[in-house]
């Protein structure tokens, strides 16, 4: 869990900022999309970086959803009979009760992405339009929709992270002591709002216009 | 006081179990949770009833043999209190109180509220101990522990092993009890030989008792009445990551 999220929180931080590239015009945008396909070139073949990039992700996704679902699948385990009464969380962890509803929300979102901006399947510029087309299409204002759920999975990925992020310290035993645990408690937080303000913020410019 | 109990009634591990409700009366703000059950039991005694059974001890928040479920949190609401500690002022008048068995696959439940905590002194057998003979307490000063450590383990060694932490783990894991003892001897000189073999023996037979992985909820922490701090789960992950990569 702990190993392949944080594989999965590297690749967000890279695609967040390739995504703000957005706010230097069509022209640095594009050409950053050209770039991750031959990066390398001549030396190795067109899309050896996203290859690279596709195949780790595509791992890291499955062993990650694999282990997720062994942890609940152990949980409901070890108790065969659940409590009567409603049982009322002590911790007070929000973002932790959203994890595994979360997840599957942000499997479904991952899903239309690609379908949107990858592959434009369902993008009205269609797979052969530039990156930058693509994105402006996909978040114009007539198709506030694809915006909202971009925003709610946007929160969800932030939630997720939160506990996530901090999670995985602990899991690798890195909170051993108080002051590092709450300097990691307080990191994870930041780096899970840095990321959602980062990805919500070309989405909300195109559709109020900001970004044409 | 008047309350309603809505109390886990199973005769033994081979009946299916049901919830049944009680009336008690005229309970007094000043007694703890087990002694209103105590009133409760002595009417159905009287009434020719069979009285509800519970595990308790010492009765004073020390021995870690009581324990329930009391609507939905284990040892109740008030934090860091046993349920032998939890007094009846902290309920309303005409309050309806559930009370449930500690609710784990590895908690069998022996009869109404007493479950079989055996799985625990497993997960002990397996490594929570140090094989130098320790002989007398030695004289304080004899072994030097940095004080920074010697916290650390003292506030790990107050688990009592009740077992609420299990019930309070939404996924039923025992990570914090045996946290705990892993913590209490890892930080201290005298469990420093068997640090590694410790952590990988108690960490699988926790497993192999069929406990729940930890996902961090830190639901456990929370409800603790001796308060072990969820840092102890960082440390077992890492003597254990540690003796895995040996």
């Amino acid at each position: 869990m702990a190993v392949t999220g944080a594989v999965l929180v590297l690749f967000l931080l890279g695609h967040m900022l390739g995504n703000l590239k957005i706010f230097l015009g069509a022209g640095s945008f594009n050409h950053y999309a050209d770039w991750l396909r031959t990066v390398g070139s001549p030396a190795l073949p067109d899309r050896t970086l996203l290859t690279i990039t596709e195949i780790v992700l595509v791992l890291a996704v499955a062993l990650h959803m694999w282990a997720a679902v062994s942890l609940a699948r152990r949980a409901a385990k070890a108790r065969p009979v659940k409590y009567a009464a409603k049982r009322r969380s002590q911790a007070g962890g929000y973002a932790t009760r959203t994890m595994r509803y979360g997840g599957v929300i942000i499997v479904l979102f991952v899903i239309w992405h690609l379908l949107d901006m990858t592959f434009g399947t369902v993008n009205p510029e269609g797979g052969d339009a530039t990156p930058y087309d693509r994105m402006i299409a996909g978040f114009q204002p007539g198709r506030w929709w694809v915006g909202l759920f971009y925003l709610v999975a946007m929160v969800m990925i932030g939630l997720h992270l939160r506990h996530g992020l901090w999670s995985a310290f602990q899991s690798l035993g890195l909170t051993r002591r108080p002051r590092v645990r709450n300097a990691l408690r307080a990191g994870a937080a930041v780096v899970s709002a840095v990321l959602v303000v980062g990805f919500v913020a070309a989405p909300v410019c195109i559709m109020i216009g900001v970004v044409k | 006081m008047n309350l309603t109990l809505k109390i886990w009634r199973q005769s033994g591990s081979s009946d299916k179990g049901r919830m049944v409700t009680y009336r008690v009366e005229d309970v007094s703000p000043d007694m703890s949770f087990l002694e209103m059950l105590d009133v409760l039991n002595e009417r159905l005694i009287l009434e020719g009833d069979d009285p509800v059974a519970f595990d308790h001890d010492c009765r004073e928040g020390i021995c870690g043999m009581c324990g329930m479920v009391i609507n939905g949190v284990a040892h109740g609401e008030q934090r860091a209190t046993t349920t032998c500690q939890l007094h009846m002022r902290h309920f309303e008048d005409g309050a309806v109180i559930t009370i449930e068995p500690w609710r784990a696959a590895p908690f069998p439940v022996i009869k109404d509220l007493v479950v079989d905590r055996s799985s625990f002194d497993r997960i002990i057998q397996a490594g929570g101990f140090v094989s130098v003979p320790a002989g007398s307490a030695p004289d304080a000063h004899a072994v030097p522990v940095p004080k920074e450590d010697a916290d650390a383990a003292f506030d790990a060694a107050t688990c009592i092993g009740c077992g609420a932490c299990v019930a309070a783990c939404p996924n039923g894991s025992a990570s914090l009890f045996t946290a705990a003892k892993i913590t209490h001897l890892g930080l201290l000189p005298q469990g420093q030989p068997e640090r590694d073999s410790r952590a990988r023996a108690m960490v699988e037979q926790m497993d192999a008792e069929g406990f729940g992985g930890c996902t961090n909820t830190g639901e456990c922490t929370a409800v603790c009445p001796k308060g072990i701090p969820f840092d102890t789960i960082a440390r077992m992950n890492a003597d254990y990551l540690r003796s895995a990569s040996k």
